[in-house]
């Protein structure tokens, strides 16, 4: 993190219309950038631009505005891939992240999968990195195992290494950071592990991407996810980067226009990578609104963020800490995890928060955060979740800490 | 609170803090359990039906000030009503939070202080969560616990 230059977010602020109080008068404070972050203008420009001068479809036109728009389409595929250090062709966009699991658990996991076999998964994963091998693995008869977690949210290091020596995991399919520990996970040195033992890797990057420098090359990972509207950019968009050779192998997810190099009535042939996971016309706007976050993280630069990210977490959590009764979930040193802070007070459901928070003009989350059985580990039905992003400063944490002791006023009546 | 006001009515916040009729019957007529999908929150309802009448009904589990208060206004409502008349009242209740109807306090009692949740639409949910158990139970009989998803 050296040489990083810091984030001003009163700075960063202003690029962003709808957290910018000169435009939008009462000051909103946003800790639910864990669910999905605000777009800057420059992206929100680059979309508007995209529409208003080069919209058309893309890959085949001949005529220059066609062109145009393909040009636009593939700078965002190449600044997505730049950015994460992906190979180009294995960078693929879907529609979200939860798509793109949904990629290779069914064009992967379907036709490699056969009965006994195990996908290894986490309790801290989400919704999107459990369903869809819960739903392959009852098609092929493999069996998905959750990797237990730790009283410090972090996981069972020595369950995983045991059950990748003794049972035929196939698949790994992790989360980067979880979205409700904050925990950061060693994939890197998960991945080692995992393919020492034949198991391919799945890295859920929806949380780490935008906040902080992620390399698919140097984490070594086969497949990584991860999603557009958390990085700053549009919904609509997510990404899968696979290694090239294994998507190779792969058959399509699924079929259509784009993804085709023939089609004839007794069969058709593949296009070539990524079209041939890019069935039909793909997000063109959305992928020149994430090719614009990119360059707008990349002006930070994402050790700044990730400074920043730090800097506000170790706040946080001092802060909340003060809190009589105040249970936070996850580790405690703010270097070994992200910016989403889940906890629980005992006389104040979730819910309740939230909603009471929100007369202050405080935006955060409140439920299970799509990791039901990350809820059940914690022996908890429900949390309530802070999470910050560039855009957030010590003054939105003092905010909301105020809030939560008077919403504890008003219940305790 | 500004703004909350309506939302949370003293009567709610009262209920909240001295639930009635919290707890378990042994050996129930009716046993249901239902739960929240958006928020996880879980609710377990036992009833005790003596000749058709709502003799005891009893409410566990975690939720937040809205449906635990609810489940005890509801108790309150409706125990010493046949069962016909509690369907009649889960009914007007539904009704109500979706807006369809104004609340009708010789129906509801207390539960009248919930009318304000109609105009927040993810907590309505929360509102309607334990008198959807009791319809369940009450309709389908004894059921076997809703297994989780």
């Amino acid at each position: 993190m050296t040489h990083a230059a810091l984030i001003d977010p009163l700075r960063v602020r202003q690029d962003f219309s709808l957290l910018d109080p000169t435009e939008g008068g009462a000051r909103l404070v946003y800790l639910d950038s864990a669910a999905t972050s605000q777009k800057p203008n420059a992206v929100l420009e680059a979309m508007d631009d995209y529409y208003r001068c080069a919209n058309a479809n893309v890959h085949r036109g001949v005529y220059r505005l066609a062109q145009e728009a393909t040009e636009r389409f593939e700078d965002g595929r190449r600044a997505v891939a730049e950015l994460v250090t992906a190979p180009l062709p294995g960078t693929i966009f879907t529609k979200n992240a939860t798509e793109a699991i949904n990629l290779v658990a069914w064009a992967w996991g379907l036709r490699t999968l056969r009965p006994h076999d195990v996908v290894m998964v986490t309790e801290m994963e989400h919704h999107s990195g459990i369903v869809p091998w819960q739903i392959v693995a009852k098609m092929t008869g493999a069996e998905v195992r959750f990797a237990p977690i730790t009283p410090e949210g972090e996981l069972d290091h020595e369950w995983i290494d045991h059950t990748l020596a003794s049972a035929p995991v196939r698949m790994v399919s992790i989360v980067h950071v979880s979205n409700v520990l904050g925990t950061i996970n060693p994939v890197t040195d998960i991945v080692a592990r995992a393919h020492a033992h034949g198991a391919l890797v799945l890295v859920d990057a929806s949380q780490s991407v935008p906040h902080m420098p992620v390399s698919f090359a140097d984490i070594g990972c086969d497949f990584m996810a991860f999603t557009g509207h958390k990085m700053l950019g549009p919904t609509g968009i997510g990404v899968l980067v696979g290694r090239p050779e294994l998507l190779d192998e792969m058959e399509p997810f699924l079929g259509g226009g784009e993804m085709i190099a023939d089609v004839r009535t007794d069969g058709s042939d593949w296009a070539d990578l990524p079209s041939k996971f890019e069935a039909g016309t793909p997000p063109i706007a959305e992928s020149v609104g994430l090719g614009a976050a990119c360059a707008y993280l990349s002006s930070l630069g994402l050790d700044a963020v990730r400074a920043h990210e730090v800097h506000l977490t170790a706040y946080a959590l001092d802060a909340l800490s003060e809190i009589e009764g105040l249970r936070i979930f996850g580790p405690r040193d703010p270097a070994r995890r992200g910016g989403a802070i889940s906890f629980h007070l005992p006389d104040l459901h979730p819910h309740d928060i939230a909603q009471l928070v929100d007369a202050d003009n405080i935006c955060v989350r409140a439920g299970h955060h799509c990791a039901k059985p990350l809820m059940r580990a914690l022996g908890v039905n429900a949390t309530a979740r802070a999470s910050t992003y560039i855009y957030n400063d010590t003054g939105d944490i003092d905010a909301f800490v105020t809030a939560l002791h008077r919403a504890r006023a008003y219940f305790a009546g | 609170m500004p703004g909350l006001d309506d939302l949370y009515q003293q009567l709610i916040l009262d209920h909240y803090r001295r639930p009635r009729h919290r707890g378990t019957l042994t050996d129930p007529t009716i046993e249901v359990d239902q739960h929240n999908p958006l928020c996880g929150d879980e609710l377990h309802i036992t009833v005790r039906i003596v000749d058709d009448q709502i003799t005891e009904i009893a409410h566990a589990g975690e939720g937040c000030s809205i449906s635990q208060s609810s489940a005890s206004m509801m108790s309150d409502a409706v125990v010493g009503h046949s069962v016909a008349d509690a369907l009649t009242m889960i009914e007007h209740f539904r009704r109500v939070m979706h807006g369809d109807v104004a609340a009708d306090e010789t129906i509801l009692g207390d539960a009248i202080a919930l009318e304000g949740v109609a105009k927040y639409p993810v907590r309505i949910k929360c509102a309607l969560l334990s008198w959807m158990a009791l319809k369940d139970g009450l309709i389908n009989g004894t059921p076997t616990a809703q297994e989780d998803q």
